[in-house]
């Protein structure tokens, strides 16, 4: 973890929620795909924890989707405001255990960290498989970008307004696969843990106080004993997930 | 002694900053980020006889100038904190360690503390009879004289370092409960823990605490805590330890000038993490600019 002040160098929107920041300054911090950062915001308390979409050179690219008071306040920020970010925090996804043809699967606000991810396994020389679940056309975001890596990518939306119509599940169908990466709403989750036969990383979410360690609040129990969200995860292997609430 | 150090029940501290129990791990998270034996000391996370889970999630919730945790006490356990935790911290720690205990009956609180007693990294026991999160444990004891002062004298009989009570501030009379503490033989007390709170969530329309309840800290119960460190250590003499929204080397002062020998903080360290190293940093500039050339000259010095 390091404490970091970034600038921001783009915020703009990418659907009618979903926005892209991208910050720069000392992001060597940030050590793996699929970890997070946690920024401090005027007036609030907690800082708001959000998912590294990707980061090269001295560039990170957050992709948020506007869900309360302190995404509210981040869609608002301007080009050159700068941020106080601890980044480098949790474990990250591990592609070491991949194989040659993966499959990520990332829904609504849970496709930004599958994009490092992606293009990680690329460059490792691996050929991936996304499938992008969103509820409706207007919520698709990140097709292209996913696509420009050299990914073979599959939309699916629930109300059948663009690409395969249903669930991220559905999609799954017939593909093979060596391994799976994803990221998205608990039921998702749920889901792709029960259609999957391959093993498997999960991204988690809870709420946090600090992100790094120290106050046990996003805690979880798991086959291999307590683990903390934002420490030991927030990936976690399917084999190790107990499904509780 | 430095014009900064104290002296916590026969300790001398360098500093009077103490990271409070359950914002600052078991120390290494932040040692990771600096050299952290420039601290007073640290109370590290509440330990209790078993191991612990604590309480569902989500257990955290934002709110203005504060935050509400129900954790619940995680912790390993006792015999894991001593075989494990401790020896990790000793790596990156080489003072005296407070030792933050919580118990769910005078039986559980009588073992952790005689365990932890035996430990040459500990210099204090913390005894936490306050903790809002657990039902009918931690809570019962500190909300009565009765209570607080039968475990005080039950861990007393057990062990040999001091022992510094610590304070719940949801009670109807913190100073007769402080009291009790200090005739059942204390050696110390510190001061507040957090402060039962709630939030609703509108879309839910259910508590965002899966618990429904937790403790409220942060910056807003500076006054609430400084008034209630004021009112005890004018009532005790034993030594008492302030905390409870501290965020600043101006808040320390306050605190000192209400009677306080030292100051834990607390949901700062978890916002900032190099919260504590900046406090530290600034006191001597503080201290210039209100003319304080040593702080035990401040200590209690409001009447």
């Amino acid at each position: 973890m390091k404490q970091v002040f970034l600038s921001i160098k783009e915020n703009i929107a990418l659907t009618y929620s979903v926005y892209r920041m991208v910050l720069s300054g000392d992001v060597s911090g940030v050590t793996n795909c699929g970890q997070f950062v946690n920024i401090k915001l005027d007036g609030l308390f907690l800082r708001r924890p959000i998912s590294v979409c990707d980061c090269e050179g001295n560039e990170l690219t957050l992709v948020y989707k506007v869900v309360g008071k302190g995404t509210e306040q981040m869609s608002r920020m301007t080009k050159g405001e700068v941020l106080d970010v601890l980044v480098g925090l949790g474990n990250g996804y591990d592609t070491s255990v991949s194989g040659q043809n993966p499959l990520i699967i990332g829904g609504g606000v849970g496709v930004p960290p599958m994009y490092m991810l992606c293009k990680k396994l690329i460059s490792e020389g691996k050929a991936p498989t996304v499938i992008l679940g969103f509820n409706k056309a207007d919520e698709v975001f990140y097709e292209k970008e996913f696509e420009k890596l050299g990914a073979r990518v599959i939309v699916t939306t629930v109300d059948a307004s663009y690409g395969v119509r249903g669930f991220v599940t559905d999609a799954m169908a017939g593909l093979d696969y060596s391994y799976f990466y994803t990221c998205g709403p608990e039921p998702m989750l749920k889901a792709v843990y029960r259609a999957t036969n391959t093993g498997g990383q999960f991204s988690f979410e809870e709420r946090m106080g600090c992100g790094f360690g120290a106050c046990m609040g996003c805690s979880c129990k798991t086959v291999t004993g307590y683990k903390r969200i934002c420490k030991e995860g927030p990936v976690l292997c399917k084999e190790e997930i107990l499904w509780e609430k | 002694m430095g014009k900064m150090s104290v002296k916590l029940c026969g300790i001398e501290l360098d500093n009077p900053v103490i990271p409070a129990s359950g914002t600052f791990g078991f120390g290494y998270e932040f040692a990771e980020l600096y050299d952290i034996n420039i601290l007073g000391t640290f109370s590290f996370k509440g330990t209790t006889k078993d191991a612990r889970f604590g309480n569902p999630t989500p257990r955290i919730a934002e709110c203005e100038s504060g935050m509400i945790n129900a954790v619940g006490l995680q912790n390993p356990g006792v015999d894991r904190v001593i075989s494990e935790e401790l020896p990790k911290l000793k790596k990156c720690f080489s003072k005296k360690v407070m030792s933050n205990v919580s118990g769910f009956s005078v039986e559980e609180y009588v073992h952790t503390c005689a365990l932890l007693d035996k430990c040459e990294q500990v210099g204090w026991l913390e005894v936490n009879i306050s903790c809002p999160n657990v039902h009918g444990g931690g809570m019962a004891f500190g909300t009565t004289p009765e209570g607080a002062s039968e475990v005080v004298r039950a861990v007393k009989a057990v062990t040999t370092k001091p022992v510094i009570v610590k304070l719940s501030p949801n009670v109807t009379d913190i100073v007769a409960i402080a009291k009790a503490c200090e005739d059942a033989g204390a050696d110390g007390i510190s001061l507040i823990n957090t402060m039962l709170g709630m939030r609703i969530d509108l879309r839910t329309r259910r508590p965002v605490i899966a618990n429904k309840m937790g403790g409220f800290s942060g910056k807003a119960i500076f006054p609430v805590a400084l008034r209630m460190v004021y009112q005890v250590a004018h009532a005790v003499k034993i030594p008492v330890v302030g905390m409870g929204g501290v965020s600043c080397a101006e808040d320390v002062i306050e605190m000192m000038l209400a009677g306080a020998v030292a100051v834990e903080v607390g949901a700062q360290n978890l916002i900032d993490p190099y919260a504590c190293k900046r406090i530290i940093e600034e006191l001597p500039r503080v201290m210039e600019k209100y003319g304080i050339e040593n702080l035990n000259d401040i200590i209690g010095g409001v009447k």
